[in-house]
């Protein structure tokens, strides 16, 4: 029988990548279980999809949203726990598969984990998990003791009975609980009342990690598996129009060189080394197409063309802005340019997939196991009962792995060509930054307008540039409209509102797609977005003769949260009064992905103003609730890497059609000299707004900080990034 | 094909001898990945710049990926998952779990061996040693909590 097989490679991929939590097997109907328990592949019983209690009472949780780093499978299991009052060192977690999921009608809900939605987007159902977990529990030995529920109480996976001082622990009564019908909504503690949630627990995946033993994608080894590694048209759009195998067939391991869709070809062999090498030696000729005309100065140039077009799509306006400008006793304008970026995970784009025609499973880090599943389906051409994807840990993931799964794609196509053959696709680094979805290229220009008394009269705000929906999910786009644009601007009170009240307000998009595949890269369009305005904010304060937290306030009179954080990092920093000799600061506001992140850096500067040292960082966050301190003050720090590498140090620059830096010589990244002190507030103001997220929202006051810092101690405004172009590196 | 040839090597990794058939040009990151099954050394750019790959060749901290196993027969090579003496966890490696370090940990393999070679060379680094020798790329962005627990093992016995 197939499913014998299937258990018995999914057993294997547990055997070898249990940390990763490679694989969950589940039978239905296990042979000593009554007809409704659902097993885990050790035969202890599932509680719920969220729970699985073994006899030895370790408490296996469910979780369906990745973990790249971000902390998202510890803070998860913490909600999950919380619920269930289980012991927290007998935690341990696993990923559902899609493939189960599907079967199982979605019962783990969504696998994306982006758009910092991992937690946010699916604590009121783990919580529910857990809880509903918990009275099932605490049912079953209510039942056993033939004692009314209410007189139990439970804590560490002890049911206790203090009537009877009878005592019994989860695993004893876990069995009998399965059985049971779960309630359909048990109440939810108050958040005030948690122990495990809320609370800065050490993460749970640490172990493997620093000994070695954690397995990534591209360290996955199947019996009998070869490797591939592939080189796709660099131009995209562009295709292969030919390649001469029988020059490589014969080096040492080549095993089979294939053309992989339109527009790659593959070298697999017994090794990386020896794919590599062979497909460096691969004579591949490419029909490049129309696109190797375009360049960064082509693209620039139509951009700049957008500033003053006499059309844009409305993202956020009230009032009047143009009349109050045309009317205006002083103006000011500015425009600013935000590069293409790529992702540049530490890991490589990889997958491993097996396919005969009766089953196709791959194996890959993904940041959205349902997405995964989608393109593996689609390039088998099987049924999707015939497919599964086993999640594998990410090496970093930062948006390039969400929502695309050209690598899922490429190694199924490679796979069909080898039947029966496990193949590894690993990526080089070239390819990779050659084949990013790449941080949108964007232009802003600003114009502000005072009155004859020096008040802020209206602000517009024009983008030009690049729609990430337009190319990903045109089915997104509201007649045209991409709202993504507007990240961090949007009217309402959404998760990406705009802080502040402007009189008169226009923030407005034309939009210029280029051939240049965009892509959600770790904060989105929130990082030009608070470039372009809170450095422009900072133009206004001084054109205004005035304190730009004193400025900026003014208009954060109907956004106490906006106010709260921005406070609390002037407060900190010391906001007004004298900063040590040869520092500067700088401030900045956004809301983000549901969270209010506020900055203040303190910069000195040197060599003409080519030398920055980024001293200290405050960094404020409210997202409402935080789950786990420790990992959000993290985020926070490493959003200052990944932000101000940005900002100094990336842009991918196209000539030919193509991107031309192809590794970490010309794509730096910050290094631990250049890292500032980063001090956190996390401060959390709880309510009943949705909660916000934590993975993104810092990065984009990152940038806008340290610029207006630099400012502050150079009287220049550098308004095109990345840095590196004016000369001006970090120190 | 030219199987006559004798490509073998011989490597010493964690004390143990390897004699593996190979192309003496592979750089040696990819000899103890895809030869000698030794995974936690990782790929991440193969031009040395990021630090992922870094061993000890005879104690010295050193990028894997530029180096070809024709270059370190003879010598020591220790991989991650050697630091460790007789089951008992490296003092970097201990900080590290104390001070929850590792994001997604991918180049942290790197980033251990790299600090655990300084302090070997300076036991109790400076600021400045640190950000002169510890040039490894974290694209999750850990230096804090690298920096924190770099002093903190430095203060362990």
């Amino acid at each position: 029988m197939t499913s014998t097989q299937q258990i018995n490679r999914r057993s294997f991929v547990v055997g070898t990548a249990a940390a990763a939590g490679g694989g969950l097997a589940l039978s239905v109907g296990f042979p000593f279980a009554g007809p409704q328990v659902v097993r885990a592949q050790d035969g202890s019983p599932e509680i719920n999809a969220w729970v699985v209690i073994r006899p030895d009472d370790t408490v296996v949780i469910r979780v369906a949203r990745s973990e790249m780093g971000q902390g998202t499978l510890t803070g998860l299991a913490q909600l999950v726990a919380e619920e269930l009052e289980c012991d927290w060192s007998k935690v341990t977690t696993e990923y559902p598969t899609p493939g189960q999921s599907v079967a199982r009608k979605r019962v783990w809900g969504d696998f994306s984990t982006g758009g910092s939605r991992g937690i946010r987007n699916s604590h009121l159902y783990v919580r529910q998990g857990g809880a509903i977990a918990r009275t099932m529990l605490l049912q079953a030995a209510a039942n056993e003791w033939k004692a009314p529920v209410s007189e139990l109480s439970v804590a560490n996976s002890v049911i206790t009975h203090t009537a009877s001082g009878r005592k019994t622990t989860y695993g004893k009564v876990a069995e009998a609980a399965a059985k049971l019908e779960a309630p359909k909504e048990v109440p939810l503690k108050d958040p005030k009342d948690w122990k495990i949630a809320g609370k800065s627990v050490k993460r749970l995946d640490t172990a493997d990690k620093v000994v070695g033993k954690q397995v990534y994608g591209a360290d996955l080894k199947l019996p009998g598996m070869l490797t591939a590694t592939i080189k796709d048209c660099p131009v995209t759009g562009g295709k292969v129009k030919s390649f001469d195998a029988a020059k490589v067939a014969s080096m040492k391991g080549v095993k089979k060189v294939v053309q992989v869709g339109d527009t790659g070809v593959a070298v697999v062999a017994d090794t990386f080394w020896q794919a590599k090498t062979a497909l460096d030696a691969l004579p591949i000729v490419w029909d490049e197409g129309d696109n190797k005309k375009v360049s960064s100065e082509s693209i620039a140039q139509w951009l700049k063309e957008g500033l003053d077009a006499p059309e844009g799509f409305v993202g956020n306006e009230n009032g009047d802005a143009k009349g109050a400008i045309a009317k205006a006793a002083k103006k000011i304008e500015a425009v600013y340019s935000y590069p293409f970026q790529n992702h540049a995970p530490m890991e490589p784009m990889n997958a491993t997939a097996l396919y005969t025609p009766e089953k196709c499973e791959v194996w890959c880090p993904t940041q959205n196991g349902e997405a995964a599943f989608a393109a593996a389906v689609a390039a088998a051409e099987l049924p999707a009962s015939k497919v599964d994807v086993y999640k594998i840990n990410l090496g970093g993931g930062f948006g390039r792995r969400g929502a695309f799964h050209d690598y899922v794609r490429q190694a199924v196509l490679i796979a069909k060509q080898m039947p029966g053959t496990p193949v590894k696709l690993l990526w080089t680094r070239e390819e990779d930054m050659l084949h990013g979805r790449y941080h949108p290229v964007m232009q802003a220009k600003l114009v502000g307008a005072f009155d004859a008394d020096n008040n802020l009269t209206a602000i517009h705000m024009r983008l030009s540039g690049q729609s990430i929906l337009a190319n990903v999910f045109p089915q997104n786009l509201q007649n045209g409209k991409d709202p993504l644009t507007f990240q961090g601007l949007m009217s309402g009170n959404g998760e990406h509102s705009f802080g502040y009240t402007i009189p008169n307000l226009l923030i407005d998009h034309s939009m210029r797609n280029p051939h240049i595949l965009p892509g959600f890269w770790r904060g989105v369009n929130i990082n030009q977005n608070c470039v372009f305005f809170e450095c422009f904010m900072d133009e206004l304060a001084h054109a205004a003769g005035q304190d730009p937290l004193e400025f900026r306030r003014k208009f954060l009179g109907n956004h106490p949260r906006n106010l709260g954080v921005l406070n609390a990092v002037a407060e900190k920093v010391g906001w007004g009064k004298p900063a040590p000799q040869g520092i500067y600061r700088g401030l900045a506001q956004m809301r983000s992905f549901g969270s209010f992140v506020a900055a203040a850096a303190e910069v000195s500067v040197e060599g003409n103003g080519n030398r920055v040292k980024v001293h200290r960082i405050v960094a404020a966050t409210d997202p409402g609730y935080v789950v786990n301190p420790a990992q959000v003050e993290r985020q926070i720090a490493g959003s200052f890497v990944y932000g101000l590498s940005a900002a100094f140090m990336q842009e991918c620059t196209v000539k030919d059609g193509r991107m031309v830096e192809e590794n970490f010589d010309t794509y730096d990244s910050m290094r631990i000299a250049q890292m500032p002190k980063v001090e956190s507030i996390v401060m959390p103001t709880g309510g009943n707004d949705p909660w916000g997220g934590v993975g993104e929202p810092t990065i984009c006051v990152a940038a806008p900080a340290v610029l207006n810092a630099y400012f502050a101690a150079t009287g220049k405004r550098l308004r095109t990034l990345p840095l590196k172009n004016e000369k001006i590196l970090l120190v | 094909m030219q199987e006559e040839e004798n490509l073998m090597a011989r490597l010493t990794v964690n004390g143990k001898s390897h004699d593996i058939d190979i192309d003496p040009d592979t750089p040696l990151l990819w000899a103890l990945r895809d030869h000698v099954g030794l995974t936690g050394t990782k790929y991440g750019c193969g031009i040395a710049q990021c630090g992922a790959c870094t061993v000890h060749i005879d104690g010295e901290a050193v990028r894997s990926c530029s180096l070809p196993v024709s270059a370190v027969e003879g010598k020591a090579i220790t991989t991650i998952e050697g630091l460790a003496q007789n089951g008992t966890l490296h003092k970097v490696q201990k900080a590290w779990i104390e001070h929850d370090v590792p994001q997604c940990g991918y180049c942290q393999c790197g980033m251990i061996m790299a600090v655990a070679a300084l302090l070997k060379e300076k036991p109790k680094p400076t600021d400045a040693d640190i950000d002169n020798t510890i040039t490894n790329i974290c694209r999750c962005g850990t230096f804090q909590q690298v920096r924190e627990a770099i002093h903190m093992a430095a203060q362990s016995a």
